[in-house]
C-alpha cells in the first residue's frame, strides 16, 4: 500500500442536488472532505444520505452541482474511472466466485497477471484475517466474514476514496461494535479518504473525523463528533446526536432575581444558559439526560420508571407535563410515583418555530 | 373406530390415499401398460402375447422410425437452442425499464396461453400453399416470384414446424428466465460496474453464471416439451410430407391408433424414455449443481 501516500484525494461536493422526476431528494449540498479524512453522513432513513453516496460513486446521476474527487470534476465520469471502491449494505459479493475471485475480480477485468492478483489479494487478506477463507464461497462465510471480504475487495482496488453504504446494518449488535473498531483501525492504517453512510448516530460519533448530519435532503450541520455534541446548531441535530436523546421542554423566558429563567406552562422554573436574553420569548429548552443531576436544589420531577443498566441508571420521569429522561452514574432505588429533584447542569435554548439554536 | 381416527399413521395414510389412487390409476398404470404393450404384438381388438424385443428389433431396421428419430432430435435441438437464445434476449429486454412494462410482459405470454391446436391452425394458414400471408408479403415486396410451399417440401416443412414450435415455446423460456434475472441483486451489477466491468462483461461474469441454475431447469422442461411435441405436428402436417416431419410421438400415435399396431406404437413411445432421462440427468449433473449454491459445509 506504499504508493498510496501520493494518490489520496479530497472530495468536494458543491451545490449538489438530485431529483427523481419532479421530486427533489437532495437539495444543494456543500461538503468538503479533506484528504485522508473519515467522513460520516448520518441521518434518519430517507434523508438522502445514501443517494448522495451513490452520486459520489457514480451509480446515480447528478441532477445539478459538482462533485470533485482529487480536484477532478467527476460528474460525467463512469464509476469505474472514478478511482473509488464501495462497500455495500448487503456486501454485494459475487455468490458464484470464491473469496479470492471476489477480491481479485477488478484486477481480472483490468487484465492483471495471476501473480500480481495473488500478491495484492494476500496483502488485503492478511490485513483482514481472511487468508484461510480464500477458497470459500460467500455462502460458506458468516456475516462478519462476508463483511470483511467486501472490505477486502475494496482494499485490493487501492482506490483514492472508500465509500461505505451502511455496511454494518446487517450484522448483530455485538459484531457491529467489533467491526466498527476494525473499520476505524483499518482507516488509521490505510489513511484513505473514506465516506461512510449510516443511520446510527453512535457509529457516526465513534468512527468519524467529520460528521455530516442530514435531514430531508439538506445538511443540518457539519463538524467533528464532539462539536456536534457540545454545540448542536439546531433542534434536529441536538435531538439526533446523543443517546438517549436530548430532552426538550417548552416555556417562556422570565426574569427573576436569580437571573433569567424559563417558566413552563405549569409554572415550573428551569435554569437557562447565561446567554439567554429577550424576556417573554417562547423557547425550547434542551437538556441531555446525562446533564441532569439528582440534587436537592433541582426541579421537581415525578418518577415513572427506573431502568438500571449496571454502569448507569436511566430515570424516566415527568417534569411538569413533559417526559424527561435522566441518566445518572450513582445507583438510586426510586419507586414509581416518587418525587425527586433534577438539576440541569447544562442547557441549550432553541427557537420553537425555526428550530435554530439561540 | 374413534381410536382409529386419532391414530396419526392411519390418518396420514387415509389423507394420502386419494392422491395415491389418482397417481397409480392415471400415471403408473398407463406407463406400465404402455411399456408392457411394447413387448407384445397387441393389435386393436386383439390382446397381444409376449414377443420380447421383437418390436424393437423390427423398428430398429425400419427406415421411417429412424427418420422420425432424426426428425425428433433435429427438431428438439434446433428449436431448443433458438428458444433459449430468443428467450434469454427477450428476458433481458423485459428486465430493463421499458414503457408499459407490465403490459408488454403480459403480451409476451400470449402465445403460451393460446391453445396449441388453435395457434397451430393459424400457422396452417400462414404456411398455406395458396393463401400464405408470408408468401403474399414477400411477393408484394418483390423478393420472390412464386408462392413458397412451406409444408410441401421436406426441409421447408421441418423448418416451418420448428418455427411454429419456437413461436409457442419462447414465452415460457423468456418468462422463467425473467424471473431468474429478477432474483439477481442489482447491487451486484453496481459492484461490478465499480470493479470496472463493461455491460458485456457484467453479462458474462455476473448474469450468466447466476442464471445457470434457472437455465438448467427451464431448458430441461423446454427440451422435454419439445421432444414429446405432438399437437403442433398433428395439426400442421400429420407427419408429412414423406414422413419428413414425423416425430416419435406422432409416429407412435399413427402406428398404434390409426394403424392399429398397438405393440409397435407402444414400443416407439417407450423408446423415447431413455432420451428424456438423458436430458434430465444432463441438466441435473451438468448444469444445476454448483458448489457455490450449496453453502454451509466446509470444502
Amino acid at each position: 500500500m506504499e504508493r498510496k501516500q501520493l494518490a489520496m484525494a479530497a472530495v468536494n461536493l458543491k451545490g449538489v442536488f438530485k431529483s427523481f422526476g419532479s421530486t427533489r431528494v437532495v437539495h444543494g449540498v456543500d461538503i468538503a472532505i479533506a484528504d485522508g479524512e473519515f467522513c460520516v453522513l448520518v441521518g434518519p432513513s430517507g434523508c438522502g444520505k445514501s443517494t448522495l453516496l451513490r452520486m459520489i460513486a457514480g451509480l446515480e446521476e447528478i441532477s445539478g452541482g459538482e462533485i470533485e474527487i482529487g480536484a477532478r470534476v467527476v460528474n460525467q465520469v463512469p464509476p469505474k474511472e472514478r478511482d473509488i471502491a464501495m462497500v455495500f449494505q448487503n456486501y454485494a459479493l459475487y455468490p458464484h466466485m470464491t473469496v479470492f475471485d471476489n477480491m481479485a475480480f477488478s484486477m481480472k477485468l483490468a487484465g492483471e497477471s495471476r501473480q500480481k492478483m495473488r500478491e495484492r489479494v494476500e496483502v488485503a487478506a492478511n490485513i483482514l484475517g481472511l487468508m484461510e477463507y480464500l477458497d470459500r464461497y460467500p455462502r460458506q462465510l458468516s456475516g462478519g466474514q462476508r463483511q470483511r471480504v467486501a472490505m477486502g475487495r475494496a482494499i485490493v482496488r487501492d482506490p483514492q476514496v472508500f465509500l461505505f453504504d451502511e455496511p454494518l446494518s446487517n450484522l448483530d449488535a455485538k459484531l457491529r461494535v467489533q467491526m466498527r473498531t476494525e473499520i476505524k483501525e483499518l482507516h488509521q492504517r490505510l489513511t484513505t479518504t473514506s465516506i461512510y453512510v449510516t443511520h446510527d448516530q453512535i457509529e457516526a460519533m465513534t468512527m468519524a473525523d467529520k460528521i455530516v448530519v442530514m435531514n430531508e435532503g439538506r445538511t443540518e450541520q457539519i463538524g467533528t463528533p464532539l462539536e456536534l455534541y457540545d454545540n448542536p446548531a439546531n433542534l434536529f441535530v441536538a435531538g439526533f446526536i446523543g443517546s438517549p436523546s436530548m430532552n426538550f421542554l417548552r416555556g417562556k423566558l422570565v426574569k427573576k432575581e436569580a437571573g433569567m429563567q424559563m417558566q413552563m406552562a405549569d409554572g415550573l422554573l428551569m435554569p437557562v444558559p447565561a446567554s439567554a436574553s429577550q424576556e417573554g420569548r417562547e423557547v425550547v429548552l434542551g437538556v441531555r439526560p446525562e446533564h441532569l443531576l439528582v440534587r436537592d436544589d433541582g426541579v421537581r420531577a415525578g418518577v415513572v420508571v427506573v431502568e438500571p443498566t449496571g454502569a448507569d441508571t436511566q430515570i424516566f420521569c415527568k417534569v411538569g407535563g413533559s417526559d424527561v429522561v435522566a441518566v445518572v452514574r450513582e445507583r438510586h432505588e426510586f419507586k414509581p410515583g416518587e418525587a425527586i429533584r433534577l438539576y440541569p447542569e447544562l442547557t441549550f435554548l432553541f427557537d420553537p418555530s425555526s428550530g435554530a439554536r439561540l | 373406530m374413534n381410536r382409529l381416527l386419532e391414530n396419526r399413521n392411519f390418518l396420514g395414510f387415509a389423507f394420502m390415499l386419494p392422491a395415491a389412487v389418482l397417481l397409480l390409476l392415471f400415471l403408473t398404470y398407463p406407463l406400465g401398460l404402455g411399456t408392457w404393450l411394447g413387448f407384445t404384438d397387441a393389435k386393436v381388438g386383439r390382446a397381444g402375447v409376449w414377443v420380447g424385443l421383437e418390436n424393437y428389433i423390427y423398428l430398429y431396421g425400419d427406415a421411417v422410425t429412424r427418420l422420425s428419430l432424426f426428425n425428433t432430435l433435429f427438431y428438439t435441438v434446433v428449436a431448443s437452442v433458438i428458444k433459449f437464445a430468443l428467450g434469454l434476449w427477450l428476458a433481458i429486454l423485459l428486465n430493463q425499464n421499458i414503457p408499459l412494462k407490465s403490459f408488454v410482459r403480459a403480451a409476451v405470454l400470449l402465445p403460451f396461453i393460446v391453445p396449441t391446436a388453435l395457434s397451430a391452425i393459424a400457422f396452417w394458414w400462414i404456411y398455406d400453399a395458396q393463401f400464405s400471408i408470408i408468401s403474399w408479403a414477400l411477393v408484394k415486396l418483390g423478393w420472390i416470384d412464386t408462392y413458397i410451399d412451406f409444408l410441401g417440401q421436406p426441409w421447408a416443412a421441418r423448418l416451418s414446424t420448428i418455427a411454429a414450435n419456437i413461436w409457442r415455446g419462447v414465452p415460457f423460456v423468456a418468462i422463467c428466465l425473467l424471473a431468474g434475472l429478477q432474483t439477481i441483486s442489482p447491487s451486484l451489477y453496481e459492484a461490478a460496474s465499480i470493479d470496472g466491468a463493461k455491460p458485456s462483461q457484467q453479462f458474462w461474469y455476473v448474469t450468466l453464471p447466476l442464471l445457470t441454475p434457472i437455465i438448467a431447469v427451464v431448458m430441461t422442461f423446454s427440451v422435454l416439451f419439445t421432444f414429446t411435441d405432438f399437437q403442433l405436428i398433428y395439426v400442421l402436417t400429420r407427419g408429412g410430407p414423406l414422413n419428413a416431419t414425423h416425430l416419435m410421438a406422432t409416429l407412435s400415435f399413427q402406428r398404434a391408433i390409426s394403424g392399429g399396431a398397438l405393440g409397435e406404437g407402444a414400443a416407439i413411445a417407450t423408446a423415447m424414455i431413455p432420451f428424456l432421462l438423458a436430458a434430465i440427468l444432463f441438466s441435473y449433473f451438468g448444469l444445476q449443481r454448483r458448489a457455490w449454491q450449496q453453502g454451509g459445509s466446509d470444502k
